[in-house]
């Protein structure tokens, strides 16, 4: 997993000093934040993106109900609406695995 | 205020303070000690989904449906399929796509039931990976006729956590879940109890000799899933190994007389 946001972002950086790697992660991932950072600093020691930051943006677990049209936040993985219980329900977010941004040293005009 | 502008290689960034000259401190390593952010937004599993796509193309190209299958270790996976196996012979040719990290033991078990068999072990080359991914599949799926093939079962690595995160190309997703991993798992993993559409409730003929409560594990599994397909089965003994090979076939779109 941590291998696939090495990849993405020395493509993107293109040479350019990275500082800071957002990610987002949806609470319905099954990723700890902890070690996905122990991995970073492991799979970066020694190339281009030494040093830099990984930061993970956590997106809370929301889902929309059909039945009674709420919007509610899970802290469980049971995909109910905490408004009136009912279980149909469309997942709004959650599930993200994306990097967000990266923070690069600007460049000269 | 941030200045959004477009790159040649189509990344959009903003200059948090394109105002603010830096002046002070060490600026030997660089002219600039500016911070530019670049929005990225791409998704991890872009390159795997790309991939798992191709996989898709390729099989319904070739007129092979696809059920990826997963479980925990020992749930009981092989024994199913080599019952499977035995139970379409004459109805429906079966290749197995077999994905361990290490040995060919159940491939060569399921080969000399007459099933083509392509193995990926994922400890050769592919770095001991505990599930398989698209691309790992896509090279397995190079090994196999697929011209000859009616269905294609991925068996994916024994792990109740990764391989749910991973589309390798299938039409559908199983699960085998033995009765003697207890009642809760369905809340501590739900990523993969939510992602199957089947799953196989297996090992019930032990059920006399252990403290499962099915009621709680259906309650449980019901709270993430709600729809998923529930099937209880004995690979050893053989019952309901007939209704999950009607579901197969359901899959691979041949009208049951089971309906």
């Amino acid at each position: 997993m941590c291998q696939a946001i090495v990849d993405t972002v020395t493509a993107h950086a293109s040479g350019r000093q990275v500082r800071r790697v957002t990610v987002r992660i949806g609470h319905l991932r099954q990723v700890v934040p902890d070690s996905l950072s122990f991995a970073w600093e492991v799979l970066t020691e020694g190339t281009e993106l030494a040093g830099s930051e990984l930061v993970v943006e956590h997106v809370p677990a929301v889902v929309e109900c059909a039945a009674c049209g709420e919007r509610t936040t899970l802290d469980w993985p049971v995909l109910v609406c905490a408004a009136c219980g009912a279980v149909d329900v469309r997942l709004v977010s959650g599930e993200e695995f994306q990097i967000a941004s990266m923070d690069v040293a600007e460049e000269v005009p | 205020m941030g200045r959004f502008h477009r790159h040649t290689d189509g990344t959009v960034h903003e200059h948090e303070h394109p105002d603010v000259r830096h002046d002070v401190g060490d600026h030997t390593g660089y002219r600039e000690s500016g911070t530019v952010r670049v929005e990225v937004l791409e998704n991890l599993l872009a390159e795997n989904d790309r991939v798992a796509a191709a996989n898709r193309l390729d099989l319904e190209r070739a007129g092979v449906r696809c059920v990826n299958l997963m479980s925990s270790p020992g749930a009981g996976k092989t024994t199913l399929l080599r019952r499977t196996i035995t139970a379409l012979s004459g109805t429906l040719q079966l290749g197995v796509l077999e994905g361990d990290i290490a040995t060919s033991l159940d491939a060569d078990e399921l080969a000399s039931l007459g099933a083509p068999v392509s193995l990926v072990n994922t400890s050769a080359g592919f770095g001991g990976e505990c599930h398989l991914d698209a691309v790992m599949v896509r090279s397995g799926l190079g090994r196999l006729a697929l011209s000859d093939l009616d269905l294609l079962v991925v068996e994916n690595v024994g792990n109740l956590v990764c391989p749910a995160e991973f589309d390798v190309g299938e039409d559908a997703r199983a699960m085998v879940y033995a009765v003697t991993e207890g009642e809760e798992k369905p809340l501590k993993y739900p990523v993969m109890f939510r992602a199957a559409d089947v799953i196989v409730v297996n090992k019930v003929d032990l059920l006399p000799h252990l403290d499962f409560r099915m009621d709680r594990f259906l309650g449980h599994l019901r709270d993430v899933n709600p729809h998923a397909r529930v099937i209880h089965a004995s690979a050893r003994t053989g019952e309901g190994v007939d209704e999950w090979c009607a579901w197969l076939l359901h899959v691979h779109g041949t009208p049951t007389q089971r309906g």
